[in-house]
């Protein structure tokens, strides 16, 4: 997927003005964050699961090469095949390498972001090899040729209406708007897909070190289909997914669906150990698992460390007032909301990403609701740091930063300078008692008015009421 | 006890009646406050945009110009959640500086909060007749967990009534820089804010923090409305006689 993260504020403006998605970005808003509030609430103690599932993570990633090289050992014992891919390139090289060694013409997927962050599709029909999304999002995402908007919901951004139009045109049937007909059709045209698919995608959530299996949490059977029928399965996923135990694993699964869509349980949870065995009724003959780096090792030991510990519920993004407000296709790439502005920069390249982490308010909803406590906002400032560090700043506002520091240190500067600004202020607005606007100060001014001071800062008034100068 | 109030430059440029009733307010409690001349900000549009270098630099100003004060009270949610929780962050190593920010730090207090919790203030001194509603400003919510204080307070006021709005803990949208960086967002959440406040049918609409209420009330003015009042919670609690008392 291309990375168009420089274009932000474009891309907000044109959500901020798309009425139907401010429209689907309200329902969402309703569902998911009501949703994970009643969900949490049958938790016991909610917060110690969070806890838990926090100390799970960091045991992982305090000794992750050694987590991954446990799995990679358990996989291989049950018939898989593990292949360590350093970037995206590398994922499609190994994958069009499995697709041409069996012979694969057509692959269904069920949905990873790996395969997202990677540009997987791409890669396989260069390599002659058809892709189907199966999850019916990705399905319909296919169909329309855009990128998901939504981790969890990644079709979030369309109405019922759009993609009646949508299935009338490549299905060739009468149109209709009934959700449940829709899934009826969608379903109809994927079956085949299935059963003449030679090989099947998924990502993984995690990833159980103890049986080297992979998990995968779906509500739609068709994670069952992709990873069972084909003769060939590959799993692709990113190297931080490693759990220790099938406990662990059952701990996080406590959070993941109450903080995704509210739900205490997923449909469907499904285990995938090795390959077919004998007098196996179903399952892959050959089980390829890809893991990706594509920079996460980078950050093993950083103060950017936590972002690892994500599992992609997406409730970061489903409580931000900004992504609430603007979607998921503002951000640019796979990943959006607060942990987006943090990964895309990260993955993808400060130099790519450069408004992402300074989009936000740091109100601090995101880490207040993340099942595995990441401190979105500290590394959205650790982000920034970087940026300034590495120059990456505007200069005009390097400028006033450094001006304006120059002024805090200086006290009598400071007080000299606001109290003229206090004076100054308070001319302008007159009798109105508001300033409208101001050179200079757009930023501002374009869509807000300043309520006029009161014409003498603070402190001067103070001393004066002191009777000192 | 000695209390140092640290005003915030917001407060003291464009508000100083703010100033004026927290000094009330400290005086109400018993507190004997002393206001250090040489503050000025307390460094978050620096920090906040990555500049930890200037952090660290003006986390030590302020040590110095508060040195000798039991507390600090800040006027602001989000001053106070800087000052309290960000500046410590600033000094990894244990030098001596970096000591002395961090138990001054330690003893820093937004307003409410100090009034309620170390200062016992049981009847503030201000008097409102009316409908007000409360928004939470999000650092001193988030990242101080001032949430009860205000509303207790506000509550021992008699003619006062609070109307709670909708999505009262939301963002309104100022974030410091981003107001400016990204207006278009900003005014967004600011607007969603003052629709909540409009449905409550509040006379005014009452914060712990000036600037969400600079953009909040910009943002009111801006879309015409130039009767709802906004104000912060120490010129309630304070009776804005605050204001009348240096003029």
């Amino acid at each position: 997927m291309e990375v168009k993260a420089v274009e932000f504020v474009r891309k907000a403006h044109e959500a901020l003005h798309n009425p139907r998605l401010q429209e689907a970005l309200r329902r969402t808003e309703a569902k998911f964050v009501q949703g994970r509030r009643e969900a949490l609430r049958h938790l016991e103690d909610p917060d110690a699961v969070r806890r838990h599932a926090t100390a799970i993570r960091d045991t992982v990633l305090r000794q992750l090469d050694a987590w991954l090289i446990h799995f990679e050992r358990q996989a291989q014992a049950r018939g898989a095949t593990v292949h360590w891919a350093e970037d995206g390139r590398e994922v499609a090289r190994i994958l069009t390498d499995i697709a041409r060694r069996h012979g694969v013409r057509k692959a269904v997927k069920s949905k990873s972001m790996v395969s997202e962050e990677v540009g997987l599709n791409a890669a396989l029909e260069a390599a002659g090899v058809q892709v189907v999304e199966t999850d019916l999002g990705e399905y319909i995402l296919q169909l329309a040729e855009e990128p998901p908007s939504h981790i969890v919901a990644p079709v979030l951004h369309k109405t019922r209406d759009e993609i009646a139009d949508l299935f009338a045109r490549h299905h060739g049937r009468p149109r209709k708007t009934d959700t449940a007909a829709l899934t009826r059709e969608a379903r109809e045209f994927l079956r085949p897909h299935f059963l003449s698919a030679d090989m099947g995608i998924s990502g993984a959530n995690f990833l159980v070190a103890e049986t080297g299996s992979v998990l995968i949490v779906t509500n739609e059977g068709n994670g069952r289909l992709a990873t069972t029928l084909p003769r060939v399965h590959v799993a692709i996923t990113g190297i931080e997914k490693v759990v220790p135990t099938l406990e662990d694993a059952a701990t996080l699964l406590r959070l993941l669906p109450r903080s995704a869509t509210g739900q205490d349980i997923t449909n469907y949870v499904s285990l995938l150990t090795g390959t077919k065995q004998a007098g196996d009724a179903d399952g892959p003959e050959h089980f390829h698992i890809i893991l990706l780096d594509n920079g996460r090792s980078r950050l093993l030991g950083s103060e950017l460390e936590p972002i690892l510990r994500c599992i992609r519920c997406g409730a970061c993004m489903n409580h931000c007032p900004v992504y609430q407000s603007v979607g998921g296709h503002a951000y640019g790439w796979v990943y959006p909301g607060p942990m987006g502005s943090i990964l895309t920069p990260l993955l993808a390249g400060l130099e790519r990403a450069t408004p992402l982490p300074n989009a936000s308010t740091l109100c601090g909803r995101c880490a207040e609701v993340c099942p595995v406590n990441i401190p979105l906002a500290d590394l959205l400032r650790e982000l920034r740091h970087v940026q300034q560090v590495r120059g990456l700043r505007p200069r005009l506002e390097t400028l006033s930063l450094r001006l304006w520091r120059a002024l805090v240190l200086r006290p009598r500067l400071y007080h000299a300078v606001m109290g003229m600004a206090a004076w100054l202020l308070t001319r302008l607005a007159g009798a109105r008692g508001r300033l409208c606007r101001l050179p200079g100060a757009a930023g501002w001014f374009a869509h807000r008015d300043l309520p006029a001071p009161a014409g003498e800062t603070f402190l001067a008034a103070w001393a004066r009421r002191r009777g000192k100068p | 006890m000695r209390v140092g109030l640290f005003v915030t430059c917001i407060a003291n440029l464009m508000r100083p009646a703010v100033g004026f009733a927290a000094l009330r307010l400290l005086q109400a409690a018993g507190c004997e406050v002393v206001v250090p001349p040489g503050q000025t900000c307390c460094g978050q549009p620096a920090y906040n945009s990555g500049d930890f270098e200037t952090g660290r630099k003006i986390a030590c100003k302020w040590a110095q110009d508060f040195a000798g004060c039991d507390y600090v009270v800040v006027p602001s949610g989000s001053c106070a959640g800087m000052i309290r929780v960000h500046y410590p962050r600033l000094f990894a190593e244990s030098d001596m500086q970096g000591e002395a920010v961090r138990q001054l730090a330690a003893r820093t207090w937004e307003l409410t909060a100090f009034l309620v919790e170390v200062a016992g203030l049981s009847q503030p001194p201000g008097w409102y007749q009316g409908k007000i509603t409360y928004h939470d400003s999000c650092s001193g919510l988030r990242e101080l967990m001032v949430k009860t204080a205000p509303r207790t307070l506000l509550a021992r006021m008699p003619g006062l009534v609070l109307e709670e709005m909708d999505g009262c803990e939301t963002c309104c949208g100022f974030g410091g820089t981003f107001a400016v960086k990204f207006g278009e967002i900003s005014s967004h959440l600011a607007d969603n804010k003052c629709a909540a406040i409009h449905a409550t049918g509040a006379q005014a609409v009452v914060a712990g923090d000036l600037g969400c209420l600079l953009h909040i009330e910009g943002r009111l003015r801006r879309l015409g409305d130039t009767t709802t009042q906004v104000l912060h919670v120490a010129e309630v609690l304070a009776g804005r006689q605050g204001e009348v008392a240096w003029k």
